[in-house]
């Protein structure tokens, strides 16, 4: 996953990269994996500076898919910390950039809550939902979404 | 654009001096 220049250039832009290796760093694997319940390699933790995990990925992914799960974290970091419009703005980038992955949906789903957030305008979810008609139909996110038709 | 990812091992200094970012804690069990 790391080989890839944009998945390089991505981590070394957004990310302060830490490795622990559960062979080379059985200590350090041992206290950390503890601390945030992590059993099963690959595991990549996206952790904010107050020690809070906000987004995990667990398994090998292709590239175009890590990439669009690294950005998901990136987005979910913002609107975590209640910072809507940055949140809803990197929702849609996941969303633009990365069309095809599984990431697109939940980003879809999460554009609309973020912009609703910022402007407490309830037709950003109706609008969301009436998306899903268009694309991701199949996806648990328009499920979700449905409820705001 | 750098070739390789500068990975650290000291989780606790990462975080301390993460500041607006985030940091990616990658437990990895990849032959070295």
């Amino acid at each position: 996953m790391y080989t890839d220049p944009r998945v390089v250039d991505f981590v070394t832009r957004h990310f302060v990269p830490v490795r622990v290796h559960v062979k080379h760093n059985r200590e350090a694997f041992s206290k950390l994996g503890d601390r945030f319940d992590a059993h099963w390699t690959p595991a990549i933790l996206l952790i904010d500076s107050g020690g809070t995990e906000r987004h995990r990925i667990e398994g090998f992914l292709p590239a175009d898919d890590f990439l669009s799960q690294l950005s998901l974290g990136v987005a979910k970091a913002a609107f975590d910390r209640k910072d809507y419009a940055a949140a809803e703005r990197l929702y849609r980038e996941v969303l633009d950039q990365y069309p095809k992955t599984d990431a697109a949906p939940e980003a879809q789903y999460w554009t609309g809550v973020s912009r609703y957030r910022a402007t407490n305008d309830a037709g950003a979810l109706k609008e969301t939902a009436k998306a899903f008609d268009d694309r991701y139909g199949e996806s648990t996110w328009a499920k979700k979404a449905s409820v705001w038709k | 654009m750098p070739h390789e990812i500068a990975w650290s091992n000291d989780f606790d200094t990462a975080l301390s001096s993460a500041g607006d970012k985030l940091v990616l804690l990658d437990f990895n069990a990849a032959p070295m």
